[in-house]
């Protein structure tokens, strides 16, 4: 049977972080009940529709899904243990706020079946905190890290930030030293995007910038800074046992997390819940973003996009319920499978190119892996292609390389 | 139609510095003759293309035919050519007076006299024509209709008392210009029975009726299926179709005869044959000699224009042909540079001149262009005597084999009030200017005169006249000739090659700052890349100033989940698309628009 990975979209917080662009908000009680009870209803809806598919991870993003209710939180995961065929072993992820979390809720994951918690930290430090717009302390959450070891988890994320305004190296790595200390089972370590729309891009904007032109910055580390930060926090992590296995991702062995592998390797998923994307039958597609459009019931209706897809096959892409249906062509999925799987450390497997694709990776890539090699940027040994460390650094420069010409360029 | 009495025509047009409401005269005196009703008036009738509307400038000049019945009771065929008011365009207006007996010449009630005021003044009276003052703008707070009448009496020399004093804006005393142009502007002479002798004064190819012939008719008659002859060209063709202009339209007529402004279309298949200023003639009763035409006006200024997508060549071709067809004075040819590939070393008659070309190539035939810097012809003496007139600084001859160099200057007017004139005389100086005389207009205005190497006029002095002037500085100018001056190639090296399309010819007093600002300029807009880029601005082999462009240490998307990944191929999409707007020169690849921003080196 095949495989499948569903997200689920939390899209509350109790306040939004001052770098945040993604799709959340504060609700009230009342709002987020409405909510949940749309979720339950598109998941009635469109349940039916995979049932080729056995779910092999589910994954509860947000927002702060721990807002919601442990009632809440349960009924969801009830309503999807009971309409897809979840697999025995699969890996449940939620994540958790510091200052969410009780004792009851987590009693009442773990009966629902949650087997994994990914914390948001961010920072040890306090004033850093205050400064980019948490909401919780370093007490609290080591307070919420302990009731979830308490009740019982074994498998624990916990969500830092570097090169924050202001941050020197030697404040990063007293975060990172506060977290090694707690030996979670897996780490993920990133580097602080500016985004634009954020109160971040309005304050911070102008010196992000600067540092893309590589020119002194006021409050941001400078490149070399942020560099060594992220330099530093490979081979520290390293000596604690914990191996980078993508770009910001560090665990121990075993326990990477699988539902994230899935986006980089091409697995199918089904994203429920405000905004949420899913990529199924090699198309992409993805929710309204708009709550009161939700509210009202205008999720996806899958039959009606699948059938589309059928239709639209090996053609145009097309828009169709609340957006855009981005079909993936055999050149796009290629691309994908390279600027996706070369974010893992692990690399690209020539053999599975040539499996999924029918064409050696030879024949398609083979000039742009020799230009890159030469530059020092890939490396390629027993079957696999994957980036060096300077390869990482540079590697949104390495990864639009794999882009191809749409039409056959003329020779210059 | 056939008969038109010759002594109810009146030719003419409007004069004016820039701003001082030539065009709207121009749709007013349409208005009140009643071609259209201002219903049906678009603003600025005779500024038909869009380009032209949006700059609010005339750069085409226009003709209209319209009909006015005088208080006398007859009625009067007026041809009104509107004419460009920038001193880029001199040529054109100059064409435009070769068809007139008249021309109205518009003050502005509040600002007076300006310097291209007396620039357009001295061409008309160089035509012979009568000149009849307008004063424009009197429903201005700032209006003074008596102190600007006193100033054309006593700078002009002409008689100002009787000059209407309008609001072409409100439409106030438009009567009484259509009156005096009756009265004052006289009818044309010539025999409808002598020889044919049209004026070419411009052209433009329709792609159905070919190439259409806009002249004046000085002496004779033509009609369809009179045989035409070119007298320069020596081409001539059978007349298919004549008539005159109607408010953005050709209509037909019977005949053209003496005095009168029309179109021929002929059996021309080739655009050359037509050259503007040429005079047509009947093959089968041809005159003894042409008209005098009128002064050819030669570019002054050069740059390289190369269409980004290099298989485009061919089209930038045909638009630069298309386009020389009603613009005698954009010259072309081809050259090739290291840096850009194939394209056209082109001549204008200065800086706005290219800029409307470049603009008018991109929007009207869609062509993505690369220029170069602009520069004038410089003359080189070689020590073998021999002398090269160069307008490609590629092309400069080895340093030994020079023996000196020459530039051209221009005679400068600049009219400025009382308090400016400090500032006006050190930006001259500045950009290496003579001075030449200073003459009081009036107690607070004066006329500078300096003579100006036109290499420093031709970027950003009008500009800059402008901001130090608070906008009250007015500028025309004329060739002078040339002059021996101390001039060097500065070469741009970027990661130690050197890029042919960025080298200029520059004062040598000069060129460190030019340098210095080039590498500055560059630095911004080259991107980084994976290895450290040095850029260096050098005279021969000696370095003057130099930049880096830092190598790129960190360019990550730290984070990509499910729900991004239709958005960072987006992100990867667009720098794989910046890099293909970029020319490689050795393994730096160096953004277009770098080659252009040199243009505006000017601080602030």
């Amino acid at each position: 049977m095949r495989e499948l990975e569903l997200y689920v979209h939390i899209p509350f917080c109790v306040k939004k972080c001052d770098y945040c662009d993604f799709l959340s908000m504060p609700a009230d009680e009342s709002v987020r009940r409405h909510y949940v009870g749309q979720l339950l209803e598109e998941i009635r809806q469109n349940a039916p529709v995979c049932k080729e598919y056995q779910v092999s991870s589910v994954f509860f993003g947000g927002g702060t899904p721990s807002l919601l209710s442990g009632g809440q939180t349960a009924e969801i995961m009830e309503e999807l243990q009971e309409r897809f065929q979840v697999r025995q072993n699969a890996e449940i992820t939620l994540e958790c706020n510091p200052g969410t979390l009780t004792r009851q809720k987590l009693a009442l994951y773990k009966t629902a079946g949650v087997n994994r918690l990914s914390l948001g930290l961010q920072s040890a430090d306090h004033r850093e905190l205050q400064k980019i717009g948490r909401i919780h302390t370093f007490e609290e959450f080591l307070e919420s890290f302990d009731l979830a070891r308490k009740a019982g988890f074994s498998n624990i994320n916990v969500d830092v930030m570097s090169a924050l305004p202001g941050q020197r190296t030697k404040d990063w790595l007293y975060t990172l030293k506060k977290v090694l200390e707690l030996r979670p089972e897996h780490i993920s370590a990133y580097s602080l995007i500016v985004e634009e729309g954020t109160p971040f891009y309005e304050r911070y904007g102008e010196d992000e910038l600067r540092r893309q032109r590589g020119e002194v910055c006021r409050d941001l580390p400078s490149e070399e800074t942020e560099r060594q930060m992220y330099e530093l926090t490979r081979e520290i992590l390293a000596d604690h046992g914990y191996l980078r296995y993508e770009i910001s991702n560090y665990a121990k062995p075993g326990r990477e997390c699988r539902h994230n592998i899935g986006y980089w390797q091409l697995t199918p998923y089904l994203g429920l819940g405000l905004g949420s994307s899913s990529y199924l039958e090699q198309a992409r597609f993805s929710n309204t973003r708009k709550l009161e459009e939700y509210l009202k019931g205008n999720w996806n209706d899958l039959a009606e996009i699948l059938e589309t897809v059928e239709r639209q096959k090996g053609r145009a892409d097309v828009s169709c319920g609340q957006g855009e249906l981005v079909m993936l062509d055999k050149r796009a999925q290629m691309e994908e499978f390279m600027f996706l799987g070369l974010r893992m450390t692990a690399g690209i497997a020539r053999k599975k190119f040539q499996k999924l694709f029918g064409v050696e990776l030879e024949g398609v890539y083979g000039e742009i892996l020799r230009k890159l090699q030469r530059q020092g940027l890939i490396e390629q040994s027993e079957g696999r292609v994957f980036l060096t460390e300077e390869g990482i650094s540079v590697s949104n420069y390495v990864l639009s390389e794999f882009l191809l010409e749409v039409e056959t360029s003329s020779s210059e | 139609m056939s008969a038109i009495d010759q002594n109810k025509i009146r030719n003419f047009c409007i004069i004016a510095h820039i701003d001082h409401g030539k065009s709207t005269l121009a749709d007013r005196i349409i208005e009140k003759t009643g071609l259209l009703t201002s219903r049906e008036m678009q603003a600025q009738v005779l500024d038909n293309m869009e380009l032209e509307r949006e700059r609010g400038i005339t750069i085409k000049a226009q003709t209209v035919r319209i009909v006015y019945k005088a208080k006398d009771g007859e009625e009067y065929i007026f041809n009104l050519i509107d004419t460009p008011g920038h001193v880029d365009f001199n040529y054109e207006v100059s064409r435009s007076l070769a068809a007139c007996d008249g021309a109205i010449l518009v003050v502005d009630a509040a600002q007076g006299i300006e310097a291209q005021t007396l620039a357009n003044v001295y061409l008309a009276l160089d035509h012979d024509l009568d000149v009849l003052p307008v004063i424009n703008k009197i429903d201005l707070p700032s209006a003074e209709p008596e102190r600007v009448m006193e100033e054309i009496e006593d700078v002009i020399g002409l008689e100002a008392q009787e000059a209407p004093q309008i609001s072409a804006k409100t439409g106030l005393n438009i009567e009484e210009v259509l009156e005096q142009i009756v009265e004052k502007i006289p009818a044309p002479q010539g025999s409808p029975d002598n020889p044919l002798k049209a004026l070419i004064f411009d052209s433009l190819y329709d792609s159905y009726k070919g190439v259409i012939v806009f002249c004046r008719i000085k002496e004779g008659r033509v009609k369809v299926g009179t045989t035409i002859q070119m007298m320069a060209t020596g081409a001539s063709a059978d007349v298919v179709e004549v008539g005159y202009f109607g408010a953005g339209q050709f209509i037909p007529c019977e005949e053209l005869s003496a005095g009168m402004v029309g179109y021929i279309t002929a059996s021309l298949k080739n655009v050359r044959d037509t050259q503007v200023g040429d005079t047509v003639t009947d093959a089968n009763r041809p005159a003894d000699e042409p008209l005098p035409g009128y002064k050819k006006v030669n570019p002054m200024v050069y740059c390289g224009m190369y269409p980004a997508d290099g298989a485009k060549y061919p089209d930038l071709r045909d638009a630069l042909e298309k386009l020389q067809l009603n613009d005698a004075a954009l010259q072309f040819e081809p050259e090739t540079s290291i840096a850009l590939g194939f394209g056209f070393r082109c001549g204008f008659l200065g800086l706005l001149h290219l800029e409307i070309i470049q603009e008018r190539l991109e929007r009207e035939y869609n062509l993505d262009l690369v220029t170069t810097a602009p520069g004038v012809i410089y003359k080189v003496h070689k020590t073998n005597g021999e002398v090269i007139e160069l307008t490609n600084p590629s092309n400069l001859p080895d340093g030994a084999e020079i023996e000196y160099m020459e530039e051209p200057v221009v005679s400068a007017e600049i009219m400025v009030t009382s308090e400016f004139i400090g500032a006006i005389m050190d930006l001259c100086q500045e950009r290496r200017g003579t001075y030449i005389s200073m003459e009081y207009m009036e107690e607070t205005r004066a006329l500078l005169k300096y003579d100006l190497p036109l290499n420093e006029i031709i970027y950003d002095f009008f500009d800059a006249l402008k901001s130090r002037s608070r906008g009250y500085a007015s500028f025309d100018y004329e060739m002078k000739g040339y002059a021996r001056s101390e001039l060097v190639k500065l070469d741009i090296l970027i990661n130690k090659e050197e890029v042919d399309a960025l080298s200029f010819i520059v004062h040598s007093g000069t060129a460190y700052e030019r340098g210095r600002k080039m590498c500055e300029k560059l630095k911004e807009e080259i991107p980084r890349h994976l290895f450290e880029i040095p850029i260096q601005a050098a005279v021969g082999s000696k370095v003057i100033a130099r930049e880096t462009v830092k190598a790129m240490r960190k360019d990550v998307l730290a984070k990509c989940y499910g729900g991004d990944i239709s958005r960072k191929r987006k992100l990867l999409e667009k720098q794989k698309e910046g890099k293909k707007r970029m020319r490689q020169i050795g393994n730096v690849e160096i953004p277009q628009k770098a080659f252009m921003s040199v243009l505006k080196l000017d601080d602030n």
